[in-house]
């Protein structure tokens, strides 16, 4: 087979049933595809062709051998450098991590490595997930394979780009505030926010604690629902882990594309069109309303006024509880130590001075000063009504629809540079995703098409209310299948050759 | 500390003193508060940790609901309310032996709030005190400093170990006790001695104050006296230091009196008292300061998000309200009538903090007139000289119950056991194997006495005309010749058999 790069994980999986490929190709073809393009595209942090080689082969012995096996045996994965890895260096893309060794697994990667899945590296990241760009990795910035110049998208650039460069078939992602959604925006690639509490957070380095949420990241939808309920369930190790059955996500993917969207309510979400969205992002989001009616939905606009103090909210309740998560980098039990011989005071402070970039700096001293006796209810306590709020909103918005629908966010990529010292700026690109972290409900990310004045990426975002993850999937695979139709194959076919690179 | 020059009954002539205690309770589960390690005292350093305890980066904790289920039972034998839903709170701070560098603990919402419990001072005063809360909370690592004053400022290096840390703590703050003049040292001890054999009759904790396991920080403050036909309500509180660790009973009644009398100089000499916390010294019996409240720390709260709330259910909660224990008062006046002491031998073993150290002495097999006898005569005595609790001599009720079988079997007398208690207490060991290992015994060879005797009567051939002449008591002074010259092992009843014979005389 030739590309096999290019293959989706549900293509690898039936070529491996068929006998036509092996996983240790499909994993070799993946490493050769880092070799080639990622000094380019710059996703991966940590590449582990060791560990993942010999998991592929002891796939295909087992399968040689005939024994019954999970669905994405063998199937590549790329896991964002937030969720801890036995071994397999972890850093959340902070300088103050530098070389610490995990001595456990997150339960997500004790899930894919249940489901046989080999791991080839850990994807590039905002440092501990303090961005939209991933210009704010301690280790230099990721690259947007649509265009080198321009960003991936964060936190998870790495992950989405790992993806759009056709480095992996599937990668997984973590998302507090949009991180897995609009870099698949700006990627045209798939990515989803379970429900709060859907994916275990056992093992991944926190940042807000009540907001991260940890999803799949894929090149369809498909796949996506494939990785969705390798990843999902309960865990016991995580006290806000739901207790339920994982929805079924791939069977509603498939009911999606077969069955289209008769009878689905589908709402838009007036606060989010409009003013403030790129023209470009605007029409293709109108095309894609056309499609979803097309297909069946009845499309309606709802209003949801509290919208408007999400961003501020956010950026309350994140920096509180992100200055209480990234306490423990202090130097005494792992991690950098900058040690001038002083007190216990100065080499922590020292350590955390040299260890961590801006972004992490100015979000501690906003949490820190948030939390503050004196100023407490003013700031966490009403960003905490806003939540309750917001909660509201979703609650009657979702008694009149079964869906809501956004432009995923305001723009397309922007280039690398461009808002690195205009953070507020930088905040807005999650407009439209942070409501869902902060009700705790799902959201997926889709592509629907190419900006015409730029040529890139816009993504479509569809909300459901917590727990039923599934009608993401039913949505997003119908509308998904008219659009393939549309162009006669996934958006990313379109995507340019990599520079200097033969696609 | 020059100011200490007014002595504590004096300041409490003038001022109305004010204390609330702190008690931290330390949980005997088997595991830690959110973690699966073990929670254990002595083992290795850095040997019962992991992910979570060591607070790694992903690490999440998950409540341990028998340390739950531990403080809602404390929280009911405390009179407490229970929250239908109470909350674990993030109390941030830096330093070293806080593995996350926020301990969880509880704040706005403590599960167990608003109880009262009843205090039975020595001579049966019953005294109720108040108890704002009791809230669960987890334990922080132990920091060794190696090098220059053994504190943390100007050693070589600190070692920590995370073994305590994340061990299930739980809190209880009383309300503030005032109007106790001069009993309030003796029920500020009678109270922790009450928390103490709560928690051991509850089976939630070993309460043993000198290995750390029930430790209490006392505050206390002075407020003058209302005088004749004044509100003593009226007038408020004074400024209050906090005595940190003050880790025995006998420390915490001293340490209120140290407090009382320096506060009390200080006001006297027109000085104000400052906001503090201080530090508590065995060795000197005295306090000094340690941070001043002026610059305490702001904790910053919040909300754990990583945890659910606390909310048991009322059935769960009044199934746990059937497993809970007598009243240590009640506990007592059953014990006073199993065993048949007098009411002024009770008090005196109340007053010694001897009952639970009796009850367990009669378990391991001593009559209770015995244990009596040994913890309120000689054991006190030396609890006494070298100012230690009962509790903290090195003698545990099972040694005490074996002395006295020593001496109920006839192998020591009075005098040798006391030899075999010193001992025991001397960390020789159990006082069968001191007996042994000493050599004593009763000696009762025959011949051996017997020639003893002759010598004692050779010397003094007084004693045995007057014993012949029908005064036998004059035998003492030969028996005690014959327990000197064998060194106090002789069987004095058979030495005496022997005189009597001698001098012709039957017994
Ligand atoms: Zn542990």
């Amino acid at each position: 087979m030739r590309n096999l790069n290019r293959l989706t994980a549900q293509a690898m999986v039936d070529a491996f049933s068929s006998g036509k490929m092996t996983s240790v190709q499909a994993t070799e073809a993946a490493l050769d595809r880092i070799a080639q393009v990622d000094g380019a595209v710059h996703a991966f942090l940590h590449v582990d062709a060791e560990g993942a080689l010999e998991a592929a082969e002891a796939v295909d012995k087992d399968r040689a051998a005939g024994k019954s096996l999970p669905l994405l045996a063998g199937v590549p994965v790329a896991v964002k450098d937030v969720l801890v890895t036995k071994g397999l260096p972890t850093t959340a893309g902070s300088r103050i991590l530098e070389g610490w060794m995990p001595p456990y697994d997150a339960t997500v990667v004790e899930r894919l490595k249940a489901a046989r899945m080999p791991i080839i590296g850990k994807t590039n990241m905002d440092e501990f997930a303090m961005g939209s760009s991933t210009e704010h990795s301690g280790y230099g910035p990721t690259h947007n394979p649509w265009d080198l110049d321009r960003i991936p998208g964060g936190s998870g650039g790495g992950s989405a780009a790992s993806l759009a460069a056709f480095e992996v078939p599937l990668a997984i992602g973590s998302d507090t505030g949009g991180s897995i959604r609009q870099p698949a925006a700006v990627t045209g690639t798939v990515g989803v926010k379970p429900t709060y509490g859907a994916v275990s957070r056992y093992g991944v380095i926190a940042l807000a604690s009540s907001l991260d949420q940890v999803g799949p990241c894929a090149r369809t939808v498909h796949d996506a629902a494939l990785l969705h309920e390798v990843i999902a369930g309960h865990d016991p190790r995580d006290a806000t882990s739901l207790p339920e059955a994982v929805p079924p996500v791939v069977t509603a993917a498939n009911r999606g594309r077969q069955d289209g969207l008769e009878g689905v309510r589908v709402g838009v979400i007036k606060e989010l069109t409009g003013e403030g969205f790129q023209s470009g992002v605007r029409q293709r989001f109108e095309e894609a309303i056309h499609q979803l009616s097309s297909l069946g939905a009845k499309v309606t606009e709802v209003s949801c006024p509290s919208f408007a103090y999400a961003l501020a909210a956010y950026y309350l309740i994140l920096p509180s509880e992100a200055s209480s998560n990234l306490a423990k980098y202090d130097s005494v039990r792992f991690g950098l130590r900058v040690d001038d011989g002083g007190t216990i005071e100065r080499v922590m402070g020292a350590t955390r001075a040299a260890g961590f970039g801006d972004e992490v700096k100015r979000r501690i001293i906003l949490g820190t000063y948030a939390l503050s006796a004196g100023y407490y209810d003013a700031y966490y306590g009403s960003a905490q009504k806003v939540r309750t709020l917001i909660q509201r909103d979703f609650g009657e918005a979702f008694g009149a629809v079964d869906v809501l629908v956004s432009p995923t966010c305001p723009t397309t990529a922007f280039r690398l540079g461009e808002q690195v010292d205009d953070p507020l700026t930088m905040y807005l690109n999650d407009i439209a995703t942070i409501p869902a972290n902060l009700a705790g409900i799902p959201g997926m990310s889709l592509p629907i098409g190419l900006a015409p004045e730029d040529g890139l990426p816009v993504g479509l975002q569809i909300l459901a209310p917590a727990r039923v993850d599934d009608r993401l999937y039913r949505v997003g695979a119908a509308l998904e299948g008219a659009l393939v139709d549309v162009w006669a194959g996934t958006l990313l076919t379109q995507a340019p050759p990599l520079e200097g690179v033969p696609v | 500390m020059s100011a200490t020059t007014d002595s504590y009954e004096e300041v409490l002539e003038r001022f109305d003193p004010v204390f609330g205690i702190e008690v931290h309770v330390e949980l005997n589960t088997q595991t830690k508060l959110f973690c699966g390690c073990a929670n254990g005292f002595g083992a290795e350093p850095n040997t019962q940790v992991c992910p979570v305890c060591l607070g790694l980066p992903g690490s999440l904790p998950v409540t341990n609901a028998k340390a739950v289920e531990s403080a809602i039972r404390l929280g009911l034998a405390l009179g407490c309310s229970i929250r239908e839903s109470s909350r674990f709170a993030r109390k941030n701070y830096f330093y070293p032996d806080l593995a996350k560098d926020y301990q969880i603990s509880q704040y706005d919402e403590p599960t167990c709030y608003d109880g009262a419990i009843d205090v039975i001072l020595g001579d049966g005063t019953t005294v109720t005190i108040g108890i704002e809360r009791a809230h669960i909370e987890e334990d922080a690592g132990k920091n060794t400093h190696v090098g220059g004053t053994g504190g943390i400022q100007g050693a070589d290096y600190s070692l920590v170990d995370y073994n305590r840390g994340g061990v299930p703590l739980v809190e209880i703050v009383t309300k503030p006790v005032t109007g106790m003049g001069l009993r309030t040292a003796e029920v500020a001890r009678a109270y922790v001695a009450t928390i103490r054999d709560i928690v051991k009759a509850l089976g939630i904790s070993d309460g043993r104050m000198e290995q750390g396991s029930l430790r209490a920080d006392v505050n206390l403050s002075l407020r003058p006296q209302a005088g004749p036909g004044g509100d003593q309500n009226e007038i408020p509180f004074g400024k209050r230091s906090e005595t940190k660790n003050v880790n025995s009973l006998r420390a915490i009644e001293k340490a209120i009196h140290f407090e009382v009398a320096r506060q009390g100089a200080l006001l006297s000499a027109g000085k104000a008292v400052t906001q503090e916390t201080r530090h508590w010294h065995e060795d000197t019996n005295s306090t000094t300061p340690g941070r001043s409240k002026e610059e305490a720390d702001d904790y910053r709260y919040f909300p754990e998000p990583d945890l659910m709330p606390v909310e048991p259910t009322e059935e769960w909660i009044e199934e746990l309200r059937a497993t809970l224990p007598e009243h240590p008062g009640v506990i007592r006046a059953r014990l006073q009538a199993e065993w048949g002491f007098a009411d002024l031998e009770m008090r005196d073993v109340v007053a010694a903090d001897a009952v639970g150290i009796i009850e367990d002495t009669v378990a391991a097999g001593a009559s209770p007139q015995a244990a009596r006898k040994w913890w309120m005569g000689e054991l006190a005595r030396i609890a006494n000289e070298t100012g230690t609790d009962l509790a903290d001599l090195p003698v545990t009720p099972e040694d005490v119950a074996e002395l006295q079988d020593l001496v109920a079997s006839g192998a020591l007398n009075d005098k040798l056991a006391r030899q075999a208690l010193a001992g025991t207490l001397a960390g020789e060991g159990s006082p069968r194997a001191v007996a042994e290992a000493r050599g004593l015994a009763i000696v009762s060879d025959g011949a051996a006495l017997e020639s003893a005797v002759d010598a004692a009567l050779a010397s003094q051939p007084d004693v045995l005309a007057k014993i012949q002449d029908g005064k036998v008591q004059a035998a003492g002074a030969i028996v005690g010749a014959v327990m000197k010259a064998t060194g106090g092992q002789a069987d004095a009843a058979l030495v005496r058999a022997i005189i009597l014979r001698r001098a012709g005389v039957e017994g």
